[in-house]
């Protein structure tokens, strides 16, 4: 009797830790940021300049830029996105071809965050720099531009593998019924497929977007750490993400609590974003459960 | 005055009852779509233009990759001999080192982050399968969703207050809770999904032989899903191999060889950022090959865990 209230104990008190974490994430990095929060409160996100000498902080250039990189990158990889969906989930369901693509997607999603940074640094970085040349733009090189190819690249397998889940719950009596009409499959991915799954697809789309909020390290080498607003998607810049990563180690007192207050927006940014594409999701998969049965 | 009334119930029950959807300018249109036979070419030829710009656009994404695995096994095979496995870094100007602090300072790293991990890893999620359906799982449930998409640089800060402030100095062991933190959701989900697969009458043959609840947990239930188990602690260790981000402030990095817990350690993915960001070529070409080996280690690690969850399978 002992023994197994323990065990019941155990097993509670460590799912509960998972709570009190979450929270004490929360409290932990509102209490640092508070000094920060107190100083510049709302007007934090509409200033333009980020002075440590000054003491003046503003998040603008970061909101800037974190909303252009994930936007751009969004914006690149949902073409690529569905079709590796559709290529998975409707044309190609089984065989050595589907396998092939869908473990080298695997792949792509468990190559390090680093290793693409190191890899935009000496391969797409000329690239980039040889394009802005042509089309006659400072060339530096890194930038809001390659940070977002780099993401596009990134986030392309977590969109597609989502994707491809909500295509296959698409119920084949709908497709059958439809093929029956005399449709073509694209006239049934047109009407059938795509309406049927874009609710999950969005939400795929949406966790999509909640990680390239948050990715850090291949955006930190190539997104040239620059303070500024930028003036042009070439533009040096930083995220909300990579000014943290660059500047938290060396900062103290109202510095280092601004990079947390910046912290903070990130985590409640990417808490909302993930907690709505899970429930849309999760949503989207219980009422096929219900259809098929 | 009542027939006609009739009539035009008829009437109008004989226009809506056979194709309530339909209204009549799409009739029109179907019946000229059947009265042309380039109409059904273009429907065809637009149905073979859509499959294959699908799969156009599944093969490009592919590209990067290709790209990827091709430089970083050209640069990284070149570098990589004894002497780079087994040396210390040497400071710039001088040839020859290696990275061998860094491939010890990760496999500390993960050996320190499983231990914190893997226990309260598993029991939530036995706690999570076998309460799964009360209010206070469902929070857990959201928590570990919320924990799974926090950046991992907000992780780094979190710990950088939490244990480098405190202590007065990065560590190894800070590096550690931060990652066992981000390991933590993945161990979780795992384990609860694999339990939930677990057949119900195997639980109730457990009991019906009188033995206690917990017993039929943790000796009948939780070997039955070691497999499910061992793979979800292997994609956890594969994700956090490759971090960098919440190392930044936390184990920090180090040139020199170091075992105490206490003081900063490197690590293969800070080693990389570190030489990457470096104006030497010399160090570039280093990078390459931290980064071979960082891949192959990490691959190594989800290969690892695909082939115990096809060949140790459990079925029913």
């Amino acid at each position: 009797m002992k023994s197994e209230t323990i065990f019941n104990r155990t097993i509670y008190l460590s799912a509960l830790t998972v709570v009190v974490l979450l929270i004490a994430i929360f409290l932990t990095l509102l209490l640092a940021s508070m000094p920060s929060i107190k100083t510049f409160g709302a007007g934090f996100f509409i200033g333009k300049t980020w002075d440590t000498a000054s003491q003046k902080f503003g998040a603008l250039p970061f909101l800037a830029g974190t909303l252009l990189t994930s936007f751009i990158a969004l914006f690149i990889s949902i073409p690529f996105s569905i079709s590796i969906s559709l290529f998975l989930g409707e044309y190609f369901k089984g065989g050595p071809v589907s396998a092939f693509l869908r473990s080298s997607i695997e792949v792509l999603a468990g190559i390090p965050s680093v290793i693409y940074g190191l890899w935009g640094l000496f391969l797409l970085m000329p690239m980039m720099r040889f394009i802005e040349v042509k089309v006659g733009v400072p060339p530096h090189g890194v930038g809001i531009m390659t940070s977002s190819l780099i993401l596009t690249i990134m986030i392309i397998p977590f969109s597609a593998s989502i994707g491809r889940e909500v295509i296959t719950l698409v119920p084949s009596d709908l497709k059958e019924a439809a093929y029956s009409l005399g449709a073509t499959r694209f006239e049934v991915i047109k009407n059938i497929i795509i309406p049927y799954a874009r609710s999950g697809m969005i939400a795929g789309i949406l966790l999509a977007l909640g990680r390239a909020i948050g990715e850090t390290m291949a955006v930190t080498m190539l997104i040239g750490n620059s303070n500024f607003l930028p003036t042009s998607i070439f533009s040096p810049a930083n995220t909300m993400a990579s000014v943290i990563a660059n500047e938290f180690a060396e900062a103290t007192g109202v510095t280092a609590s601004s990079l947390i207050y910046i912290g903070i927006v990130l985590f409640l940014v990417t808490m909302l974003v993930n907690i709505v594409g899970t429930y849309i999701i999760k949503k989207v998969s219980l009422e096929a459960s219900k259809e098929v049965t | 005055m009542e027939t006609s009334y009739l009539l035009h119930a008829e009437a109008g029950g004989g226009v809506s009852s056979p194709s309530p959807v339909i209204d009549s300018s799409d009739k029109v249109e179907i019946k000229k779509d059947f009265n042309s036979k380039n109409h059904v070419k273009a429907r065809i030829i637009k149905d073979i233009f859509f499959k294959s710009t699908v799969i156009l656009f599944a093969f490009l994404s592919l590209l990067p990759l290709i790209f990827i695995l091709y430089y970083i096994t050209k640069n990284g095979i070149a570098v990589i001999n004894w002497e780079f496995l087994t040396q210390l870094p040497r400071p710039i100007g001088e040839t020859g080192g290696g990275i061998f602090n860094a491939i010890m300072g990760t496999l500390m790293l993960i050996v320190l982050s499983s231990i914190f991990s893997i226990p309260f890893g598993i029991s939530a999620g036995i706690y999570l399968s076998e309460k799964g359906e009360g209010k206070i799982a469902h929070i857990v449930r959201l928590c570990v969703v919320v924990l799974q998409g926090t950046p991992s640089i907000v992780i780094g800060i979190i710990v950088y207050i939490w244990v480098v402030a405190p202590f007065g100095g990065f560590s190894a062991l800070s590096g550690g809770i931060a990652l066992s933190i981000m390991m933590l959701p993945v161990i979780i989900k795992t384990t609860e999904e694999t339990l939930k697969l677990m057949p119900y009458s195997l639980k109730e043959a457990s009991l019906a032989l009188g033995v206690p609840y917990y017993k039929t947990i943790l000796k009948v239930i939780l070997p039955t899903g070691l497999s499910g188990i061992l793979t979800g602690i292997l994609l956890s260790v594969a994700r956090i191999t490759g971090e960098t981000a919440p190392l930044l402030f936390t184990a920090f990095g180090n040139q020199f060889m170091n075992y105490n817990i206490l003081k900063p350690i490197d690590s293969l993915p800070y080693r990389i950022f570190y030489y990457a960001m470096s104006p030497y070529p010399e160090w570039h070409t280093f990078a390459w090959g931290a980064s071979f080996i960082l891949v192959v280690v990490v691959l190594g690690f989800n290969l690892i865990a695909r082939g115990i969850s096809i060949k140790w399978k459990v079925q029913f």
